[in-house]
């Protein structure tokens, strides 16, 4: 797993693996008005990882990835959902959705720049970038560790000659 | 053995009290109220705007059930960084 896939399957996954992101993220900014959601999307874009793994190897990609990019995905993910969910309180409840547009002036798209489903929309963009980034850093470090537990045996497996 | 062949029967014997008094407090199979998810259908739509119910119900009516969603993956991620981190020898 840790050796480069052939010239094909690396070329196959450079053209697609954008595509992968490209419709994890419709999949989130989408999740109000079409099937999916923050849950669903940032599966999506946390599977490319896997596939720069598989496809290139651990050595080439782990020297060039950072995993603290990732955390920091995480945590501005989770913040923003507790926050907005925060925002609630002053208007009538935690996870009030205190900027939901009512149905008839969102049909005339009067309603500006904001989602008209309200915190639903942000929602589901915080929920994608905290997904996304959690299921690469557990992906990563799963890597890391198979990686380390074959160091590990071949170690342990040449000191127990002497 | 004999202890044992006891203990058999009185499982079987209190269990199937137990779930007979079970069938009582709600048929097997029956819908029960219908208020919830109808008010749901029905109002989802102009109170929120969002086409997608369930994402309305996952985000908004049921949030706090969402943020118990995120600990669950952040527990399962501090877990495996844990499992997987690199152990001082």
């Amino acid at each position: 797993m840790r050796k480069p896939l052939s010239l094909v399957a690396r070329t196959v996954c450079d053209l697609f693996a954008w595509f992968l992101i490209i419709f994890g993220v419709y999949v989130i900014i989408h999740g109000d008005v079409t099937p999916g959601g923050g849950f669903q999307g940032g599966a999506i874009v946390g599977s490319f990882m896997a596939l720069l793994l598989v496809a290139h190897g651990g050595d080439r990609v782990l020297e060039w990835v950072k995993a603290s990019i990732y955390w920091i995905m995480l945590f501005v993910g989770l913040m923003m959902f507790i926050g907005f969910g925060l925002r609630g309180i002053p208007e009538g409840a935690f996870f009030y959705n205190f900027l939901a547009v009512p149905h008839d002036v969102a049909k005339t798209m009067a309603h500006g720049l904001i989602p008209f489903s309200g915190t639903i929309g942000v929602m589901d963009i915080a929920v994608g970038i905290e997904v996304a980034g959690g299921l690469t850093v557990i992906i990563l470090s799963m890597f890391r560790g198979i990686v380390l537990h074959d160091f590990a045996d071949s170690r342990k497996e040449t000191g127990h000659d002497g | 053995m004999k202890l044992k062949a006891l203990f058999i029967a009185a499982t079987l014997v209190l269990g199937g009290i137990l779930l007979s008094g079970l069938d009582a407090v709600h048929p097997f199979g029956v819908p029960g109220d219908v208020a919830m998810d109808e008010y749901f259908l029905d109002h989802a739509m102009e109170e929120r705007s969002s086409e997608n119910v369930v994402t309305s119900i996952v985000f908004d009516y049921r949030g706090f059930d969402t943020l118990g969603e995120s600990a669950v993956l952040f527990t399962a991620l501090c877990s495996v960084v844990m499992l997987f981190r690199k152990g001082r020898k």
